[in-house]
């Protein structure tokens, strides 16, 4: 019975991934990429994978998937030209038989596998206890792993700074993001108002649970950044400026106590990101503590873009909003609602 | 006891999934957003209060419970509200020449 279910499951995936890539429409296409990410959630539960499981939920279909719909958005106003020009049929091949390559070398890798498959586990899992962390995944990423824990977090940050570095000269340093108006008696403004704290505390569940349990510092600060998003599409708070001495500490403060924590293994336990016995939980859970509000700040502001408006007259015309958000203007403020804005 | 809890939660779940089915063959079949919007919220709704009713009598401890309880609610608020903004977005491309 479970086995049907399971190779229901499978082929569901196969014809959705095929789907999403055969989609003439941009916005269809990310649909069917969330909708992907979420079953892909589903296999990995029945993998007993429950951390990836969240982060793929949280990560892959939440996130990936709100920041593809951002860029569809971006992308409206071009979308039809660029399908006219359209690809000519060797390029098409080409494609096509790039794909197949690598997925047939991906394939023939996985079945030349030796069997059993090549595990660290046996090695990984009686050195566990002494890092004092309950959930294996947690200890592997932060004990055995931490060098490539570390370089995510670098990465994330290195990122932001890519995405900030698109904005205009007269933007920078200035608030990321459309200025986001919404009807301040509306739906999305007392959702804004119920949910963030239920989804706060969830997050800080999610955190403080992942030591034990499944969860940890990226499925939480994924939606501690949710929650920071849906407040600034209710038009409730505005972004913060990008030159907030503040705002960029908070940023680069999971990188920099990590790699303090790590320059300090040096010295007591004679290797970079060694930790002195005994002391691996508490150092872990430093980390841990320096690493969420990195992660919650850089995944809002990636979603958030450029720095975008000149910091000057925060709603000024050439700075408009993005076509196409779920904003409502205002009724007694005479500005530009999102929906017909832009420049 | 136990037998009649079990036979409760199948009939529970099983009257779950059937609002779940009705809700997605409303979702395919009706003619407009509206309307499908409708079909979804009213019927997936109760299908999902079903299925946590169904499994209530199943988990172990008064607090796991407590967390099916807090994903319907949760499900409640959020699907109700962004049907709503779907509604709103599309009745404002209706308006839109």
């Amino acid at each position: 019975m479970t086995t049907i279910a399971s190779g229901v499951v499978v082929l569901l995936l196969l014809w959705l991934a095929l789907w999403t890539v055969v989609a003439r429409d941009a916005f269809l296409a990310v649909a069917g990429f969330v909708v992907y990410g979420l079953l892909l959630a589903l296999v990995w539960v029945r993998l007993a994978g429950i951390d990836v499981a969240l982060t793929e939920a949280a990560i892959g279909g939440g996130l990936t998937g709100a920041l593809l719909l951002g860029a569809v958005g971006r992308l409206r106003g071009t979308e039809a030209a660029t399908a006219a020009e359209g690809a000519g049929a060797g390029t098409r091949a080409l494609a096509a038989l790039l794909a197949l390559g690598v997925t047939g070398a991906l394939v023939l890798g996985v079945l030349m596998l030796p069997e059993p498959a090549p595990t660290l586990a046996p090695l990984a899992v009686p050195a566990l206890p002494a890092t004092g962390v309950g959930n294996p995944i947690t200890g592997v990423l932060l004990a055995f792993r931490a060098l490539d824990t570390l370089l995510e977090a670098i990465v994330l940050v290195i990122a932001l700074i890519g995405v900030w570095s698109f904005a205009p000269d007269r933007a920078w340093g200035g608030r990321p993001g459309p200025l986001y108006r919404a009807d301040p008696q509306g739906i999305l403004a007392y959702l804004a108002r119920v949910l963030p704290p239920l989804g706060i505390v969830i997050g800080i569940y999610l955190f403080w649970a992942g030591a034990d349990h499944p969860g940890g510092k990226f499925q939480s600060a994924t939606i501690l950044a949710a929650m920071w998003m849906l407040v600034q599409m209710a038009g409730l708070a505005d972004t913060p400026r990008t030159d907030n001495r503040a705002l960029r500490f908070g940023i680069v403060i999971g990188p920099l106590v990590f790699i303090a924590v790590g320059v300090l293994g040096l010295f007591t336990a004679g290797a970079f990101l060694g930790y002195p016995e005994g002391w691996a939980k508490p150092l872990i859970l430093v980390i841990e503590v320096a690493l969420l509000p990195t992660l919650a700040i850089v995944l809002a502001l990636l979603m958030n873009g450029p720095p975008a408006r000149p910091w000057a007259s925060a709603g000024a015309p050439g700075a408009g909003p993005l076509p196409g958000r779920h904003a409502i203007a205002s009724r007694d403020r005479p500005t530009r609602s999102s929906d017909e804005g832009g420049t | 006891m136990r037998l009649l809890l079990d036979v409760f939660s199948v009939v529970a779940i099983v009257a779950g999934a059937v609002f779940y089915l009705a809700g997605t063959v409303g979702l395919l079949r009706f003619p407009d957003s509206y309307t499908r919007l409708h079909a979804l919220t009213k019927a997936d709704n109760l299908g999902l209060v079903l299925v946590v009713i169904g499994l209530l009598p199943q988990v172990n401890g008064v607090l796991a419970g407590l967390k099916l309880v807090l994903v319907w609610l949760l499900v409640m608020l959020s699907s109700a509200a962004v049907s709503q903004l779907i509604a709103r977005s599309a009745r404002r491309q209706e308006r839109r020449p």
